[in-house]
């Protein structure tokens, strides 16, 4: 058995965990409201731009030509996969979550014989990902000094895809994030932004618009943008889940260690008890041998 | 009868701005600049860098843009755009620094003809700023 002065370590070092713990998880509380807030301003933004980029290729006349961006490139023998991860770790199971559910699609395409190309974007997926996939990674990503998700980061990643995507790199392009859904739920999303897919949904008006110009060139002009947009719409629902991750990953910590210094309080203080005892008996034992 | 529509302008941030008693508002659209007033045909059209001024009964306000889309439907006019300021905020040493970037990029050689003439436009306008 553990002797007092190791249990009397041991808890205080638990404690200083516990301290550090409760603190990581006040700050993710603090940090998460400001990133679901920001989660929810720049949600109109992607939603209005899918609505126009939905009226538009409905009013679109001539399938056959559409830009690439929308039709794709006719094949799918080359898959890019974005991982989007956060940076730092401490944060439950966020990252594993993206990294698993990629990894299946990784899998799928593999063994469908198709080609794999991988962005990571943020460090925590690189390291993940870099043991397994590390030839397959092409680019690696990480927006350590931005404080929050800003547009521009996002228009980097989106403008590097696209240029890929210019250069004939891959057919099929496709992001991985979490999808924030509350506190303690975080989904994670494969969601496919080359060749665009809103088939199955319903346009919200059967209203014609006029364009100008024509439908083509604005398409042009705005499914780059869309990319972006998608891109950083994702960032976002990221940094929502990450701090919420962390916060109820920090909660459980604080728990557990509050739970574990009980016990160990409990294990000193019985061996405290136990110490004295026995001193007691040698003292009564002694004095009756007299 | 009133004569006045709603506007939203939203970046990828926020939602920029919203009023729901505006007049008329002038877009520097992709082929020259373009009024809206209410009532007007449902439109989708994009925007090149300049000066979108709206006005209503408390006064004119002017915003310069960088790019962007504008959707006007249903006496709705949506405007998504990610680079945008108020020209009352903007003031000499902001114009300069924008200004100055403009520039450079309209002065990079390998860019192709469309983001060159943008960029232009971008230049043109900043210096009609001063």
């Amino acid at each position: 058995m553990a002797s007092l002065d190791d249990l009397k370590k041991r808890i205080s070092s638990v404690k200083s965990t516990q301290k550090i713990t409760k603190a990581m998880k006040m700050v993710a509380a603090a940090k998460l409201r400001r990133a679901q807030e920001s989660a929810e301003k720049g949600r109109p933004y992607s939603e209005k731009m899918n609505n126009v980029i939905l009226n538009l290729s409905n009013g679109i006349s001539d399938k056959e030509n559409a830009p690439k961006l929308l039709s794709g490139t006719g094949q799918e023998k080359t898959h890019l996969c974005v991982v989007m991860t956060s940076d730092r770790g401490l944060c439950g199971g966020f990252n594993s979550n993206i990294i698993k559910k990629a990894k299946s699609y990784f899998l799928k395409i593999l063994d469908e014989g198709k080609e794999l190309k991988i962005i990571t974007v943020g460090s925590k997926g690189n390291d993940q990902l870099k043991r397994v996939y590390g030839d397959k990674i092409i680019e690696n990503i990480s927006f350590k000094e931005s404080k929050n998700a800003n547009y521009f980061d996002a228009d980097k990643v989106g403008r590097m895809v696209i240029e890929k995507f210019e250069a004939g790199e891959f057919d099929v392009c496709t992001i991985f994030y979490n999808k924030f859904k509350n506190v303690i739920t975080q989904i994670p999303q494969a969601q496919q932004i080359i060749p665009l897919n809103n088939e199955g949904e319903e346009s919200s008006s059967e209203e014609s618009y006029e364009f100008e110009p024509d439908e083509d060139e604005i398409l042009s002009n705005l499914l780059p943008k869309n990319i972006s947009t998608q891109i950083f719409k994702a960032m976002l629902e990221n940094s929502a889940s990450e701090q919420g991750s962390r916060m109820s990953a920090m909660d459980n910590a604080t728990r557990n260690a509050g739970e574990m210094v009980d016990k160990l309080t409990i294990e000193y203080n019985r061996s405290r008890q136990a110490a004295i005892t026995k001193e007691l008996i040698e003292i009564i034992s002694g004095a009756e041998s007299l | 009868m009133s004569e006045e529509f709603k506007v939203e302008i939203v970046n990828p941030e926020k939602s920029f701005l919203v009023k729901d008693d505006v007049s008329e508002v002038v877009v520097p659209a992709f082929e020259g600049e373009m009024g809206i007033l209410k009532d007007h045909i449902s439109i989708i059209s994009f925007l090149k860098p300049g000066i979108i001024k709206i006005s209503s009964k408390t006064g004119d306000e002017n915003y310069y843009v960088e790019d962007g889309i504008v959707e006007f439907k249903n006496n709705n006019l949506s405007i998504l755009t990610s680079t945008i300021f108020n020209l009352a905020d903007i003031d000499k040493s902001k114009q300069q620094d924008l200004l100055k970037q403009a520039e450079e990029e309209a002065n990079k050689t390998d860019i192709n003809d469309q983001s060159k003439y943008l960029a232009d436009q971008k230049v043109e306008v900043l210096k009609t700023l001063n």
